[in-house]
């Protein structure tokens, strides 16, 4: 059993559950069931991205929201071709597998010298992954009783969160320079662009990485 | 197919891919350094520009309004290393309030 892995996530699936309450209650508010809650949930498992889906959608389209989400997960490319040793058996464990490495057991599971520990990455994401999916489907259940998201101030309470979701994005300096890029280009674009469209745009900030 | 359920199911499924593709196809071979750090990049800045735009969008106008107070309230939260919820829940009520206040 990758006990090790499940004793050091707990107290990243407590910050995850909150996280997870909060975006099964805002989805609910903006018109989500609480199945599209759970399939989301288990299919996707990444906060940042499913947040981004539904705001965009609330006043963007469909595929903006799409991309936007897709965008935010690009980053699971590289860290999923790092942890790849990691991960063993036939194709189809792999790609079962690699579903469960997120930020947090990514980190947890990272020996620090660019190797993996199998059963700490995958016990952390097995934790988060359960920790992700019952947080989102409970807060969906318990936002049905909620009142008028506009009276409840929910819309500001999006903002926040992104916040809360950047802080932890951000590891140096070049961080927080595509963070500041990106929201100026996004406050930029937005008097012409269709809604939806400036996030999109906001991805040329990340090319400050070519800057040395 | 309702519009939600459209974008439910393909995020998903872009997500599961994405996350896939390296244990599933690359194994052991590691992408050039320049792109990890291009695609490590993408989620502060979308998330900076998610912060941007919901706080002071509305439709295609930029507008100041109650949201930006939460906002500067969440910022000094998280300063204070307030957990997410408390930050969240705060941001709501910041918000509420000054529409109570501005519109009566």
């Amino acid at each position: 059993m990758p006990r090790s892995g499940i004793r050091l996530a707990i107290p990243f699936a407590v910050a995850v559950a909150a996280f997870g309450l909060a975006f099964g209650a805002l989805a609910r508010t903006m018109g989500m069931t609480t199945l599209m809650v759970f399939v989301m949930s288990a299919l996707t498992f990444a906060g940042s991205a499913q947040f981004a889906a539904i705001s965009v959608l609330r006043d963007g389209s469909a595929a903006a929201a799409i991309l936007a989400a897709i965008l935010l997960n690009g980053r699971y490319l590289p860290m999923g071709i790092a942890s790849a040793s990691a991960i063993r058996g036939p194709w189809w464990r792999r790609l079962l597998l690699a579903q469960l490495v997120v930020d947090e057991s990514w980190a947890i599971g990272h020996r620090g010298d660019g190797t993996f520990d199998p059963r700490r990455l995958l016990g952390a994401g097995a934790l988060l992954y359960a920790a992700w999916v019952v947080s989102t489907v409970v807060g969906s259940i318990a936002g049905a009783f909620l009142g008028d998201p506009h009276t409840l101030g929910l819309d500001g309470a999006f903002p926040a969160l992104f916040l809360a979701l950047m802080w932890t994005q951000i590891h140096d300096r070049r961080g927080a320079l595509a963070a500041a890029l990106g929201a100026a280009i996004a406050i930029v674009t937005t008097p012409f662009a269709p809604p939806g469209v400036p996030i999109i745009a906001a991805t040329l900030a990340c090319l400050i990485g070519l800057v040395r | 197919m309702s519009t939600t359920w459209l974008v439910v199911l393909a995020v998903g499924a872009a997500t599961v891919l994405i996350k896939g593709a390296g244990p599933v196809l690359l194994g052991g071979r590691a992408l050039p350094g320049r792109l990890t750090t291009l695609l490590r990049l993408l989620a502060p800045a979308v998330l900076a520009a998610l912060v941007a735009t919901q706080v002071v969008v509305s439709g295609s106008r930029l507008v100041v309004d109650e949201r930006l107070l939460a906002l500067a309230v969440a910022f000094v939260a998280l300063l204070l290393r307030a957990p997410v919820l408390v930050v969240v829940i705060l941001a709501a009520l910041v918000t509420a309030l000054a529409r109570l206040v501005t519109s009566g």
